[in-house]
């Protein structure tokens, strides 16, 4: 059986292809539109937010985008530097 | 009327250049009057695809610039006589083409001709976007693969947006051209259907071109391969592609390579 589920996963590789490009085009086809940069956008105001509160290091800054078919994640990862010693 | 139509893709080396010819001589064959106007300008290659090459004398850029008249550049086909080339310049590069020089040109070329086929270079710049822009119907060449799909879709776009016809608020006619098909391998899953792009692209279909090495062929000796050989599968789709833009009713059928007696019953082809 786990042979057989090997072969046929190797050879339908178009179902794959097929599905990966709806995704893509989907969003591309948005992104195209007035909303262009809005995920940029959204990621230059979140920070903005955090860092009127927060002293942040841009460099610790972890952007993840994952586009799915029903929905997408936009993960924005920041590390906080330790409080430096002495500081209070 | 005259009809300007673009040959494009986005995507390089789908085979633009190789349907701009066969379509142009295919249309050309039919009695109407063709010219096949090559916008790669500093990389031309329809010369060489149609074996013109060592006839250019002027080009395109000439042309635009006023350094010849438009019927000193145009070359006529040897095997049709209703098919001629404009070339691309070599030496020059995409910003010798001025959008006012281009307009020129498309318009004096519809006087002469019935159709007009721009072979439009790959990418989205300026060569791509000035050999769309007055365009009346679209080939989009496709291939039947993930970067061609995508770079496609992006044509599309922008067939609908930036072309003459999209700002007047007209409708860009758009037909798919799907290249290099393998029918056995998208039956076996291995290659993307022809139902899957154009479900993804949604546009009318124009043809399928099996994959073949008559292309090839008829690339290495500078013929069209509609002309070069004109039973083989890939210019009977062409063939049957160039009747379908004239509005003829076509079955839509994936030509085969005829075989001979021994390679059927070997099974394969002989070389």
């Amino acid at each position: 059986m786990r042979l057989l589920d090997y072969f046929f996963a190797r050879r339908s590789s178009a179902p794959v292809a097929r599905e990966r490009l709806q995704i893509v085009l989907a969003h591309e086809r948005a992104l195209s539109g007035a909303h262009g940069d809005l995920v940029r956008q959204l990621q230059e105001e979140i920070l903005a937010v955090v860092a009127r509160h927060l002293k942040i290091d841009r460099e610790m800054v972890h952007i993840k985008l994952d586009r799915g078919a029903s929905i997408s994640t936009l993960e924005i990862d920041i590390q906080m530097p330790a409080e430096p010693a002495g500081a209070h | 009327m005259a009809k300007v139509l673009v040959v494009t893709s986005g995507k390089g080396g789908v085979g633009k250049t190789t349907s701009a010819a066969a379509l142009g001589a295919a249309l050309a064959q039919s009695g109407l009057n063709v010219v096949v106007v090559d916008f790669d300008v500093g990389l031309r290659n329809l010369d060489l695809v149609m074996g013109a090459e060592r006839r250019v004398v002027f080009d395109l850029v000439n042309v635009i610039q006023g350094d010849a008249k438009l019927a000193q550049a145009l070359i006529r086909d040897k095997r049709v006589d209703s098919l001629s080339l404009l070339p691309a310049s070599q030496t020059r590069d995409k910003d010798a083409l001025t959008p006012e020089g281009i307009a020129r040109v498309i318009a004096e070329l519809r006087e002469k001709f019935d159709w007009v086929i721009c072979d439009s270079p790959a990418g989205i710049e300026r060569g791509a976007t000035l050999a769309m822009r007055h365009a009346d119907q679209a080939v989009v060449v496709t291939n039947p693969e993930v970067s061609s799909v995508r770079d496609s879709d992006r044509i599309i776009g922008l067939l609908d947006s930036k072309t003459e016809r999209a700002e007047r608020g007209e409708r860009m006619e758009k037909h798919l051209l799907l290249t290099r098909y393998d029918t056995g391998r998208a039956n076996r899953g291995e290659m993307l259907k022809t139902e899957d792009v154009l479900e993804i692209l949604s546009i009318p279909l124009l043809g399928i071109i099996p994959e073949s090495q008559e292309v090839l062929r008829a690339s290495n000796l500078g013929s069209p391969v509609t002309l070069n050989n004109p039973d083989s599968a890939p210019a009977r789709a062409y063939a049957d592609a160039a009747r379908r833009l004239r509005g003829e009713v076509v079955p839509m059928v994936v030509p085969e390579e005829k075989r001979g007696f021994v390679q059927r019953l070997f099974g394969r082809r002989v070389a």
